[in-house]
């Protein structure tokens, strides 16, 4: 298919921009096949480069001759733009409809985009299993690398290599790979150093309402322990929830066949409700009503902060049944690609300080996102504005970003990126020039062929002048556990997103901006100085 | 007290928020009860003019709990082993807690060990005379009358006032028997640029239809003093049920048929008692244990205190673009002109006034708006035993509606939120003299000048901890009038003020302080010293018990009063929590420790 096929007027003058609390534009309005281009083709006039992948939704007014469309983004930005010409403007509108809709994803723009930027590391080669794995061999020798599922026969959204017990062999893999959700077999997530305590994940146990039981499952999951210790079980859904998965042939693990496992139900919400409320929140946000009631009961109605304490409760929950309890941990919900990454994922962030280095936490996406199968493609195809009836779309990996902000607030010099990065992840992976993250598992980024036709995000973040950017600068390493506070009190609104396209945050992040380059220079000075830096460390022992 | 000169052994202190809970001594001395950790040596100590409330529950199987209200909003639960040790305590306490005299303050004990002449340069800091020059005032239009010099004709005003030139002693004498408690119209901010005052005064004598001409004509004075426009604002800050509820008391409101060139609108900020019970309900919600997140933001919605300080945020606004869009001249009033009248104009002046965004501009704006006013600090503070429904957070309000501004503008302000905690904590600590007392009248009957320190002078001492990193005197020079978004999420619970003692609720990490930090290790000077003497950001000297003088220096150059917010590198260390429960699992508690400052001065 021709793009041109689509674009039914590929260029209009006279185009006026409206972006809210910024000057508007005059200019000239062209559509490309990814682009949606607004250019007054002057100097020192920025221009509006819109990906269509980044269009929400799109709605059409007319005024006498001029109609006006207004563009609302999944990054939650709304411009609106004024074309003179009824039917341009109609033109315009259903043309850019169509190509933010399109279905194929090889026709996405990441298979067009070429980098204007030199590569110095290949983004797709920066975080192999295989290289995860000899940081783990060098830790402990009681987990291997299996590669039953390398022609992802075992479980389609599973990556090729994957760490298990080193004393259950492939064949039993198999066979707990039928008595597991989508083939989801318990796998390693994490390994703790400090007392070598283990988070798995997997999908929900097929139990069904008979009580079906698999001994290799009990076998491999038992692997785990040490003679004489117990494990919890963290099962994401509530009680209630993981009860009705039964009929559907879920379920989870009982006692009486998991004697050495203490089960814990935690209540994280499934996706839709998850698009749900992040629907509300976004609309409540954009409400002008000034009054504060309204947006009180608004923000409480979204649900979405009650949201984020729930999967944070449970992220703790899990870092201390590891950190403090010395138990090991495997954690699901039903499919466990959603709300198990959530919690596995954020109890690294606060038990492990690798993860809150830039390389670590791209890392623990690659790990614990990408390649444990989170379905991107499907959960972030449309965001809080569309008017589609949502199919598989939620914020998952959003609210988990919302998380890791929350600690980041809570942390601010236990981490070295800053919240741009947090930002930057949110706007690639509903709308990106990079494949990162284009399919929904690892079986169909090989299908696609990515890596061969498409740049990696990591190969563009991963370069100095980037990584500067979102560099935190108030970073000083800190080796321990941090553990958030998730009192409704503590927890904010993250407005870096929700609230980015209004002035007055705009003005915070100026200051912020300026407060950087102020403790930059601050910094800076610190390491020049060797003496104030020894004086510096003994005045925070002391805090200690 | 002799009882608990040795103190009282094996008391616990539990954590509101956790199971956690600390082991140690209770002491009781003339001006504070402090609680000495065993483990830590680590100190809490709680000045009896803050205690709001006391209650002793009923036993339980570990002893006899004791549970304290702060005014600075902490909250302490002590269980005491043996119930005669927590009756004795208790009952000293109520004692101490009701002061009947302003002499049995503190700030009549309270001695930095400063001579006269100190204390007098203290007092002498902040000069409202030279303030109201500042503003450009004595000028062609304006001039101070002495007409209050023996406070004979408005006894809760200041001796010094300002009055429009062509306002004559009977028409200023007229006016203030027409306005409730003879608080007639008076200048308190003058706007150079286009000549526009802000005035205030009390509610008229108005009732159904009475009216007062030499009243009129002040207005009408007020008004030509302002040749910029054609009318004054006359903004009455009640909602308008309550100034009609008011006319049948022979109160009221101004007639706009009976003042020429007036544009009379209601801005509807509650009364006192309505913010009080906000107050307490906010309180109630935000002390449950094992809050959810919908409880948390339905009680901020009910309660009602974010919609109360955004009205106040609104009507400063609404003040500051009369002046300064319209530039017209604006007369304040509620009903007696002393609370939200206060609020309405010093918020409108922060905004107007870059200089009021600096430490000393602050300081000088409370001395004036609320101080020489005669916001009544003594009753809505509850300095002496006396009327509990005349008690309300009038000021606490407008040290939160800055607050919310310094949020909203990081960049606009001198101090930091520390500042404004820090006063906070002494408004109500009567430890200095400044907010003792009703009105200028009644501090002057007082002496405190002679007999007390003030606050200003101690704050600006140690004015490198009110800081705020982010301040620039560029963005206050491009931004002199700051332009506050009144979006409800730009509304934001306060946590640093109602949480400030609870350590669980805070960051671990602050930036501001690790800039500050950083900052101050730009001068690499006198910092090794391991035994250097460190300013403790305790808020209160007092009497030490001896066991407790060879304590080792306090940790922190850091403002947070009561060590709430220190930055803190982890909180890995401390006590577990059993799995099942979320949240934090517990850290190092590190409180304050010894009282240096207070040390050092005795």
């Amino acid at each position: 298919m021709e793009f041109a096929e689509l674009i039914k007027t590929p260029r209009v003058d006279g185009v006026v921009l409206h972006r809210p609390f910024m000057p508007t534009v005059e200019g000239t309005l062209c559509l490309t096949g990814h682009h949606l281009i607004l250019s007054s083709r002057q100097d020192n006039t920025e221009e509006l480069w819109l990906l269509h992948s980044n269009i929400d939704s799109i709605e059409k007014r007319f005024v006498g001759s001029v109609g006006s469309i207004i563009v609302k983004c999944k990054d939650l930005r709304v411009i609106q733009l004024d074309i003179p010409g009824m039917e341009e403007c109609l033109n315009i509108s259903s043309s850019v409809e169509a190509l933010s809709t399109l279905d194929s994803v090889s026709l996405m723009y990441p298979f067009f985009y070429r980098p204007m930027f030199e590569v110095i590391e290949d983004g797709w080669n920066s975080f192999l299993p295989e290289d995860a794995f000899k940081d783990l061999e060098s830790m402990t020798d009681e987990w291997r690398l299996s590669e039953v599922n390398k022609d992802f026969s075992v479980c389609p959204s599973y990556p090729p290599l994957v760490a298990v017990p080193k004393d259950v062999d492939d064949d039993t893999l198999r066979k707990v790979a039928t008595f597991r959700h989508s083939g989801r077999f318990p796998v390693l997530s994490y390994y703790h150093k400090k007392n070598g305590m283990v988070m798995m994940r997997a999908g929900q146990p097929l139990t069904g309402t008979n009580g079906r039981r698999c001994k290799e499952d009990e076998k491999l999951i038992n692997a785990t322990l040490r003679p004489g210790k117990r494990g919890y079980i963290i099962d994401t859904r509530s009680i209630n929830v993981a009860q009705q998965a039964k009929a559907r042939g879920g379920g989870f693990e009982s006692e009486a066949n998991y004697p050495q496992w203490r089960r814990i139900h935690k209540a994280i919400e499934r996706a839709n409700v998850l698009q749900e409320s992040l629907i509300k929140l976004v609309e409540a946000c954009s409400d002008q009503s000034h009054s504060m009631d309204r947006w009180l009961s608004k923000l409480e109605a979204s649900s979405w902060q009650a949201h984020v304490k729930e999967i944070l409760t449970t992220a703790c929950l899990a870092a201390q049944c590891i950190d403090r309890e010395g138990a090991s941990v495997l954690i699901h919900g039903t499919e466990g690609t959603d709300s198990t990454l959530q919690v596995t994922s954020l109890a690294q962030i606060i038990l492990d300080p690798a993860c809150r280095t830039i390389r670590g936490f791209q890392g623990l996406v690659e790990r614990e996102w990408l390649q444990a199968g989170h379905p991107f493609q499907q959960r972030c195809a449309q965001s809080a504005y569309s008017n589609s009836k949502p199919r598989q779309e939620a914020p998952v990996f959003l609210l988990f970003l919302d998380c890791v902000w929350q600690i980041l607030r809570q942390f601010p010099c236990s981490f070295e990126f800053s919240e741009s990065f947090l930002v930057l992840l949110f706007e690639h992976a509903y709308a990106s020039q990079f494949g990162t993250f284009l399919g929904n598992s690892a079986a169909e980024r090989a299908k696609l062929s990515l890596p061969e036709k498409t740049v990696s995000l990591w190969s563009w973040v991963n370069r100095p002048q980037e990584l500067e950017r979102l560099t935190n600068p108030l970073y000083e390493a800190n080796s321990l556990v941090i553990w958030p506070s998730v009192a409704p009190q503590s927890l904010l609104l993250w407005e870096g997103v929700f609230l980015r396209w209004n002035r007055s945050s705009k003005c915070l992040d100026e200051a912020y901006e300026e407060s950087q380059q102020n403790s930059k220079r601050l910094s800076a000075l610190l390491t020049k100085n060797i003496f104030v830096l020894l004086c510096l460390s003994t005045l925070c022992n002391a805090l200690l | 007290w002799s009882h608990f000169a040795t103190g009282v052994e094996q008391v616990r202190l539990l954590d509101r928020f956790s199971n956690k809970s600390t082991n140690g001594t209770l002491y009781l001395t003339a001006t504070h009860l402090i609680f000495v950790e065993n483990s830590s040596n680590n100190s809490t100590s709680i000045l009896h003019h803050h205690i709001a409330s006391l209650e002793k529950l009923s036993l339980t199987t570990t002893g006899c709990p004791l549970v304290i209200q702060c005014r600075n909003f902490r909250v302490v639960h002590f269980v005491v082993p043996r119930e005669r040790d927590c009756h004795d305590i208790y009952s000293s306490l109520l004692r101490l807690l009701r002061p009947v005299s302003y002499e049995e303050l503190y700030a009549f004990s309270y001695n930095p060990k400063q001579n006269d002449q100190q204390r007098e340069e203290g007092w002498q800091l902040i000069d409202l005379g030279a303030e109201f020059e500042r503003m450009g005032v004595p000028c062609d239009q304006w001039q101070l009358t002495d007409v209050n010099r023996d406070y004979k004709v408005c006894e809760t005003y200041p001796r010094d006032l300002y009055v429009p030139i062509t306002a004559s002693k009977p028409i200023i004498v007229g006016s203030s028997k027409f306005r409730s408690k003879g608080r007639f119209p008076v200048l308190t901010y003058f706007y150079q640029e286009k000549k526009a005052a802000v005035c205030r005064c009390s509610q008229p004598l108005s009732g159904f239809s009475a009216r007062c001409l030499e009243d009129e004509s002040m207005l009408q004075a007020i008004s030509k003093a302002n040749h910029n426009s054609r009318f004054v604002y006359v903004m009455d800050t009640r909602p308008k049920l309550n100034a009609l509820a008011n006319r049948a008391a022979g109160k009221g409101y101004e007639n706009e048929d009976n003042y020429s060139n007036i544009r009379f609108q209601f801005v509807g900020i509650e009364n006192i008692h309505v913010m009080r019970t906000s107050l307490q309900k906010l309180l109630e919600v935000i002390g449950t244990r094992s809050l959810s997140m919908s409880d948390y933001l339905v009680g901020l919605e009910s309660c009602g205190w974010l919609r109360h300080i955004k009205a106040i945020v609104d009507a400063a606004i609404f003040l500051t673009k009369a002046v300064t869009v319209e530039g017209a001249s604006v007369l304040v009033h509620c009903s007696d002109g002393w609370d939200r009248t206060a609020q309405v104009c010093s918020l409108g002046a922060l905004l107007m006034d870059p200089y009021y965004r600096t430490i000393k501009g602050f300081m000088v704006l409370i001395e004036k708006d609320w101080i020489s006013f005669g916001h009544k600090f003594a009753d809505r503070c509850d300095q002496l035993d006396g009327d509990s429904k005349e008690v309300s957070p009038i000021f606490t309000q407008f040290l939160e509606c800055v607050w919310q501004l310094t949020e909203q503008f990081p960049q606009a302000f001198e101090f930091s939120e520390w500042f404004l905690l820090q006063i906070h904590e002494h408004v109500h600590s009567c430890q200095y003299g400044n907010f003792l007392g009703n009105n200028q009248r009644q501090r002057e009957e007082l002496q405190l000048r002679e007999r007390t320190h003030s606050l200003w002078a101690y704050l600006m001492s140690e004015k490198d901890n009110y800081l705020n990193p982010f301040y620039s005197p560029a963005y206050s020079e491009s931004h002199p009038v700051l332009e506050p978004s009144t979006l409800p999420y730009h509304f934001k619970f306060w946590r640093n003020m109602y949480h400030q003692f609870d350590r669980s609720m805070h960051p671990r990490q602050s930036i501001l302080k690790t800039i500050l930090t950083l900052r101050e290790n730009k001068a690499p000077t006198a910092r090794c010293d391991p035994h250097r003497n460190i300013r403790s950001p305790c808020t209160s000297s007092h009497q030490r018990p001896a066991l407790q003088l060879e304590r080792a220096p306090a940790t922190s150059r850091l403002p947070h009063p009561g060590g709430a917010h220190q930055p803190q590198r982890s909180a890995a260390a401390g006590g577990g929590r059993r799995a099942g429960g979320g949240g934090r699992g517990g850290h190092g508690e590190h409180r304050h420790g010894a009282d240096s400052r207070g040390q050092q001065r005795h």
